[in-house]
């Protein structure tokens, strides 16, 4: 059977690595390379890289990091952040990447995701969504809405309703991502997780809270994630990705143990 | 030298820089001349069969292929290229290589895993390869270790002794064949960590031997 995969997540701005709470207060805490390489060595399954500042001038820094990675690391790993066209995702696919995130671009323009799966297919396309916890009402009925801008500004998008039409439109994963847990290290949004996951049936990747280990668990089995995004928890050296896996691995969740 | 065969099917440099990393030299190219002097051939690929078949056979590099394979040069197909090799697709029902016999056919849409869960298709994420038999390609591979696999679609061959290796996606499949000197997998060795990159290296020191 497939092992569940444990993903840390690297945010890149104009070429360092940097790590914010609730997407503010960046702080620079390295290179990627060196931090991607580091994390390769320690057994991560895959890397999600998310460009912060994504302006054009950073652009090709940023191409020039995923290059690097590519020469350095041999899993599977995303670049995220400013994507708006098939072009942006052709040059991050062609420096290396396996795969490409698409966020706020996805919702100004759903199109972004069919013209994408169709040109590279849709295993390469994720759909980012940062979601927050809102009043139901008769737009938000799950009372999970679609937000943009690092969780500034609300789209009226349900976000049951978002993940079912990403689906219909080729993508090939999900990066379901709470902005109320993220950086708080409190744990998963677990209701979250576990509704979008059992409504659609292409692989979704919880992320934001992960503090402990037992978070990854829950997520992994209540939350039906497939996959488990991390940050802070690995990158101040709190945890190795590897004592993590090895926590999961004797709670009886199939993780890659072997690398 | 190392020859991949480029015919527009995705991502050929994720290849050549896994060999890169080896210290392993390799060229890409679309040229069937180059293919028929290669001293290996890796025959990669990811998309649609349709798609692909029809560009080899624009390049001409369907006639190489075969006769590259009948002259004793080494090939390893890779993911779409491991499909190719069969005789039938039913992606886009599409006449392939045969150089194995039998089909490639799609993962039923009503899979489940031990406890009853929907599995998702495509197959896509880590998994292991049961060994059926030793192959001098899984030299120094851990039998726990697991490869990266992404796809919708898995070979059938109609010689059971050409199966070296099988994988537990909901049913059984067969993840690894081969017969003299071909060998083809449908995980992506590139993409696969270390237990990958040794399989690659195997290769590049493989001379079509199956002992």
């Amino acid at each position: 059977m497939l092992s569940k995969r444990i993903i840390p997540c690297l945010d890149v701005r104009a070429g360092r690595l940097t790590k914010g709470v609730k997407f503010r207060n960046n702080v620079d805490i390295g290179d990627p390379v060196e931090t991607a390489a580091r994390y390769y060595d320690e057994g991560a399954d895959e890397i999600v890289f998310y460009d912060i500042t994504a302006s054009n001038e950073n652009r090709d820094i940023m191409i020039d990091t995923v290059r690097r990675v590519a020469e350095t690391i041999f899993i599977p790993f995303s670049v995220g952040g400013g994507i708006r066209t098939v072009e942006d995702m052709r040059k991050v696919l062609l420096a290396g990447a396996e795969k490409v995130s698409v966020n706020s671009a996805a919702i100004q323009n759903p199109d972004i995701i069919s013209q994408g799966a169709k040109s590279f297919g849709k295993q390469c396309i994720v759909v980012g969504m940062d979601v927050k916890q809102v009043n139901r009402s008769k737009q938000i009925p799950t009372g999970y809405e679609m937000v943009i801008n690092g969780g500034r500004t609300f789209t009226g998008i349900d976000a049951l309703n978002w993940a079912r039409h990403v689906e219909s439109l080729g993508a090939g994963e999900i990066c379901l991502n709470s902005i109320d847990a993220d950086g708080t290290k409190q744990g998963y949004e677990l209701d979250l997780t576990r509704m979008i996951s059992s409504h659609v049936s292409i692989p979704v990747i919880a992320s934001g809270g992960a503090g402990t280990p037992e978070h990854l668990k829950e997520v992994l089995t209540d939350g039906m994630a497939d996959a488990a995004l991390i940050a802070s928890m690995t990158h101040y050296g709190t945890y190795t990705i590897s004592e993590i896996k090895s926590f999961l691995h004797k709670n009886g969740i199939k993780v890659r143990m072997m690398w | 030298m190392i020859v991949i065969i480029d015919y527009n099917a995705g991502n050929l440099t994720s290849v050549q820089r896994a060999l890169c990393a080896l210290g392993i030299d390799s060229e890409i190219t679309s040229d069937p001349d180059r293919v028929l002097q290669a001293e290996r051939i890796i025959f990669p690929g990811v998309g649609a069969c349709g798609k692909a078949m029809a560009n080899l056979k624009e390049r001409g590099l369907d006639i190489a292929i075969k006769k590259a394979f009948g002259n004793g040069i080494p090939i390893f197909g890779i993911c779409l290229g491991t499909q190719i090799i069969m005789e039938h697709s039913e992606e886009n029902d599409c006449e392939c290589l045969g150089l194995i016999k039998g089909r490639v056919i799609k993962f039923p849409d009503n899979l489940t895993d031990p406890y009853g869960k929907k599995l998702k298709i495509p197959h896509m994420g880590w998994n292991r390869v049961i060994l059926k038999r030793h192959h001098p390609l899984f030299t120094g591979i851990d039998t726990n270790s697991e490869f990266y696999f992404v796809h919708g679609y898995y070979p059938c061959p109609d010689d059971t002794k050409q199966t070296i290796g099988e994988t537990d996606y909901g049913i059984r499949f067969v993840s690894v064949l081969g017969k003299s000197n071909l060998f083809a997998v449908q995980f992506h060795p590139e993409k696969s960590g270390r237990p990958g990159l040794r399989i690659l290296k195997n290769f590049s020191q493989w001379k079509g031997q199956t002992e």
